[in-house]
């Protein structure tokens, strides 16, 4: 996976943007797994409001502290605040939508939910 | 076959010493060097405080710098509360000897999504470590991770690969851990971990705490197994172990005065050994307080250190009571020869008071140790808790060679008796005093029970207090039994009357004597005076005699001549020539 790899889209309105940092340890499997998730995921609930970093902790360990990482991998949401942490390598899209207070686009919030597990 | 080469040293376990006094010596030189410890106990029994100073004297005295990872505390938070301790944490943190990592793990920020591992803390661990180049790791407590992370199972597989990564670092880890119901960690750390097991505890009994502190488990090391007590206070923790399983003290044979004449006189002419241990037991009002003040005004006059441990009374009000008997303690505070330490005994459990004594004694050095009484600490523990307790701070000022007086409160009823000979075994000298009532008053009485290396007095000596303090006399022994104080008085006084009225009678006899004496030399005086006068009558008459007879001769010699008379040739020539002269 690209190291520190930025993928940047137009912010039309920069109040909804999603200021997305991802944590990993090295360019493992689950590394990779996770950003591929969560690229999709923004592609399809966030397209072009959305930023994502990938950090490498063994290339910026100093970083694991001052941002409190204990798992690898963790998605932090920056913005909107308040901060919110994910940990895994995002393959539950339904969980990390919820954490990051997205709803599915369209899915009816009462609706009864359908198991949206991806392969790890 | 050549000859056999000789066998290759036994590897020992290096050891990292810890400098927190006391566990070193429990633990025979410290915790296993490069390798995990857990220690272990309830809420609030220290576990936080003993792996700090394990790193700050790591840091501080072993230049090993350390890593402080902690899941329940902020830095800041550390900091406070172990300045408390004397532990300058900011400073250590600038000198890059020591580095805190707060190690946040909120479960409702733990949204697992998939799979995951903990690599990030060990990237953190591992980045903290290299940064400061430590050697020592304390991870206080990772069961935070337990909590914080739902996957259980994934914490335990990281757990087990985290400190096989630890000892491959070579630091020397210290893991705290909850005691759970029936095991010694809640989730089970101690199967993490197989070097070093210690279990920290604390008890209420009677309403006093004691901290104790217990080598569970040490692989491939002796190491003392009983519970310890231990003290957390302002300079950090210390343990006291019984150090004195041996009895190796040297004996001194330096005497020293008691500052009371005639006691010296009773142990032998010269007084306690130095670095012996004294017992002054006696019910209340004897005068055990008084003894041993004199005792330690008289360590004081010889230029000395003197340690007053006061269980009932303030300073000011021994230096105020010790001057009617003419002693001026405050002088000695004064020069700094003479301290006071002064607590109530149930202010504290039994293994606190023995420890701050320790303490005190460590941190003033005197020479002589005063404890009044010390069965003021017999409320603080059970009979055979007190007993160790003493024994172990005997034990400690043996091997110091400082003297101690113990004073020893005396109840009377027969447990306490027991108690008393019990306490009376581990003393070197052991004095007894005494109230002695008869005719409605009360005296005091001392005697020495045993004095161990020297021959003393098997006297009762009656005790007096007087403005010039302590005075010992002799007590009277007679047909009706002890005399003391004013019996005495009086019996000394009918004593004297008698001796007066024999030596009136002696004086009488003696004149009457002189007189007879008088009269006698006078008779013979008389007598001589008689004898004198008829000694001249006979003198005078024997010349008148003489005159007589010589008048007679011429008278008859001239008759003679007269009638032409021839004469006796012998007696006529003498008469005649005689007669022929005159003529």
């Amino acid at each position: 996976m690209p190291e520190a790899a930025v993928a940047r889209r137009p912010a039309p309105r920069p109040i909804d943007r999603y200021d997305l940092w991802l944590y990993v340890a090295g360019p493992g499997p689950k590394s990779v797994a996770a950003f591929r998730n969560l690229e999709l995921l923004c592609e399809e609930h966030l397209a072009g409001s959305y930023e994502i970093r990938v950090i490498d902790l063994l290339k910026h360990p100093e970083l694991a502290q001052k941002d409190q990482i204990v798992a690898v991998p963790t998605l932090v949401r920056n913005l909107p605040s308040p901060t919110r942490k994910v940990v895994g390598n995002l393959s539950n899209t339904e969980r990390v939508l919820a954490s990051l207070d997205l709803q599915p686009r369209g899915a009816d919030p009462f609706a009864p939910r359908k198991g949206g597990t991806h392969a790890g | 076959m050549k000859t056999k080469s000789p066998p290759a040293p036994l590897k020992t376990l290096l050891k990292a010493r810890t400098g927190i006094r006391g566990l070193d010596e429990i633990t025979g030189g410290g915790l296993p060097a490069g390798r995990p410890t857990l220690i272990c106990g309830s809420a609030g029994c220290g576990k936080t405080l003993l792996s700090m100073e394990f790193l700050v004297r790591g840091a501080a005295q072993y230049n090993e710098p350390g890593v402080f990872m902690a899941f329940e505390e902020t830095g800041q938070e550390l900091t406070e509360n172990v300045a408390a301790l004397g532990f300058d944490l900011p400073k250590l943190v600038a000198a890059k000897k020591l580095l805190l990592d707060h190690v946040h793990v909120d479960r409702s920020e733990f949204e697992e999504t998939g799979e995951y591992d903990l690599e990030g803390l060990f990237i953190r661990l591992g980045y903290a470590i290299d940064s400061i180049k430590a050697k020592r790791v304390v991870l206080d407590t990772i069961e935070g991770l337990f909590a914080g992370l739902p996957n259980q199972g994934i914490v335990r597989a990281e757990l087990r690969r985290l400190f096989r990564w630890l000892k491959d670092k070579g630091v020397t880890v210290i893991m705290t851990g909850e005691r759970g119901e029936g095991t010694l960690t809640r989730y089970g750390l101690e199967e993490y971990v197989s070097d070093c097991v210690i279990s920290l505890d604390h008890r209420v009994v009677d309403q006093v705490t004691t901290r104790r502190i217990r080598v569970v488990k040490y692989r491939g090391t002796t190491h003392g197994t009983n519970e310890y007590p231990f003290l957390i206070e302002k300079d950090g923790m210390s343990i006291w172990p019984i150090t004195s399983a041996q009895l190796e003290h040297n004996a001194s044979d330096e005497r020293i005065g008691t500052g009371i004449e005639r006691l010296d006189t009773m142990l032998g002419g010269k007084g306690f050994y130095r670095g012996s241990s004294i017992l002054l037991s006696g019910t209340a009002g004897t005068g055990k307080t008084n003894v041993s003040a004199t005792i330690a005004d008289a360590a004081c006059r010889r230029g000395e250190r003197c340690l007053f441990f006061s269980f009932e009374e303030s300073p000011s009000q021994l230096i105020r009571n010790m001057s009617t008997i003419g002693l001026d303690l405050s002088q000695w505070v004064k020069k700094g020869r003479l301290h006071f330490e002064t607590v109530r005994p149930f202010h504290y459990g039994l293994e606190m008071h023995l420890a701050r004594a320790i303490k005190a004694i460590k941190e003033f050095d005197p020479q002589v140790v005063v404890i009044d009484p010390i069965s003021g600490l017999d409320t603080t523990g059970t009979n055979l808790e007190v007993r160790a307790a003493v024994m172990r701070l005997l034990d400690y000022l043996k091997q110091q060679g400082i003297t101690v007086i113990l004073t020893h409160l005396k109840t009377g009823d027969g447990l306490q008796e027991r108690a008393d000979a019990a306490i009376s075994s581990l003393v070197d000298t052991w004095i007894v005093l005494r109230d002695i009532e008869s005719n409605g008053e009360l005296n005091r009485s001392l005697h020495v029970i045993k004095s161990r290396g020297m021959s003393h007095s098997n006297q009762v000596r009656e005790f007096v207090l007087t403005n010039n303090g302590i005075k010992l006399t002799d007590v009277y022994i007679g047909p009706s039994g002890m005399l003391t104080g004013s019996a005495r008085l009086a019996q000394e006084a009918r004593e004297r009357a008698e001796l007066a009225s024999i030596k009136e009678e002696a004086g009488r006899q003696q004149a009457a004597l002189e007189c007879k004496r008088a009269a006698l030399e006078g008779q013979i005086a008389a007598l001589r005076a008689e004898f004198s006068i008829e000694e001249a009558t006979v003198t005078r008459i024997v010349n008148m005699d003489k005159q007589r007879e010589a008048s007679l001769a011429l008278d008859m010699a001239a008759m003679g001549r007269s009638r032409q008379q021839d004469v006796n040739k012998n007696n006529g020539a003498h008469a005649h020539r005689n007669g022929s002269r005159r003529h």
